[in-house]
């Protein structure tokens, strides 16, 4: 069965505040790195997954990351999937949640 | 009268909770570990405080997957009286029986303090022992207590008066300072403050004592 890799991203959605976001911001002030509008902290989860087509792949990983990886009350996802030794999200669709 | 405390890997206020249970009030408390199904004979569950499953990826999404969940969930669905404290709150809103979730304090600190709490009860059975608008004072302790829920649905949860304990001061960053919710049936209150830490006057005041005596009542 063939085996793809994948990649979930994890936000915290817009409207969320992320005060790790807002800590980590100020330290890049105080280093020296000025200019920084806007920083936002996320996960990136790295998976790989038998599967017998990139469609099942993908829908079992859209599961995956809906129902346990993000909680879509707070976060949004997106996933780059591909089969392996093919770069992430260049040559398949991304989805998104 | 015989109330269930679940025990998660990383709970770590499960032998509080069974001191306030049995000790303050004499009810027979029985622990429940994670991977059990068994909730025979019992009239209520507590989901204590903690870190289960290490907090990891957030605070309580993989306890929503334990076998012992699954039964609480069933039993909430027949109208059995379910409390969450603190890391129990967190995964009664992960598990989808309270709307909404926790999220990193505004100021990020870990917060452990007594505060003022503004008390409506409302239909909720768990603080039938208090009046409406009374002031507690209960302690805190978290670092992700900050409760997020888009504005639509605050004010859903404000109209259904589901919003049944309030902070005074708001230390954690809170919409609508919510410092804990029931749901529409009344049966089930999550809450981040720990009212089992607060059922002696030798550790902390009485006023968390009847939150879990109205399991008597």
């Amino acid at each position: 069965m063939p085996v793809y890799s994948a990649r979930v991203l994890v936000s915290l959605r817009p409207s969320v505040l992320d005060p790790a976001g807002e800590a980590t911001r100020s330290a890049a002030s105080r280093l020296g790195v000025e200019g920084i509008a806007k920083l936002r902290i996320g996960k990136a989860v790295e998976l790989e997954i038998e599967a017998p087509d990139l469609d099942t792949a993908r829908e079992r990983l859209s599961l995956l990351s809906d129902r346990l990886l993000a909680n879509p009350v707070i976060e949004n996802w997106t996933l780059e999937l591909a089969a392996n030794g093919q770069a992430h999200g260049t040559s398949s669709p991304v989805g998104e949640g | 009268m015989t109330i269930g405390v679940v025990v998660f890997p990383g709970s770590n206020c499960d032998r509080d909770v069974r001191w306030a249970t049995e000790g303050c009030l004499g009810v027979p408390t029985r622990f429940l570990w994670h991977e059990e199904r068994d909730l025979t004979g019992l009239d209520a569950v507590i989901i204590p405080g903690g870190f289960s499953y290490g907090d990891y990826l957030r605070c309580g999404a993989i306890a929503r997957f334990a076998p012992i969940l699954q039964e609480v969930a069933a039993f909430v669905e027949r109208g059995g009286r379910v409390l969450g404290i603190c890391n129990g709150f967190q995964v009664l809103t992960e598990m989808g029986l309270l709307p909404g979730a926790l999220t990193r304090n505004e100021k990020l600190h870990f917060l452990c303090e007594d505060t003022p709490l503004q008390v409506s009860p409302g239909h909720c059975q768990w603080l039938q022992g208090y009046g409406d608008g009374e002031t507690i004072r209960l302690p805190i302790a978290h670092g992700e207590g900050r409760y997020q829920v888009d504005p639509s649905q605050l004010q859903q949860l404000e109209d259904s008066r589901c919003v049944v304990l309030r902070y005074q001061a708001n230390p954690n960053g809170s919409v609508g300072a919510v410092a804990g919710l029931t749901n529409p049936a009344g049966t089930v209150l999550g809450l981040m403050p720990h009212p089992e830490r607060a059922c002696d006057p030798a550790t902390g005041g009485l006023d968390g004592h009847r939150l879990l005596a109205s399991l008597l009542g």
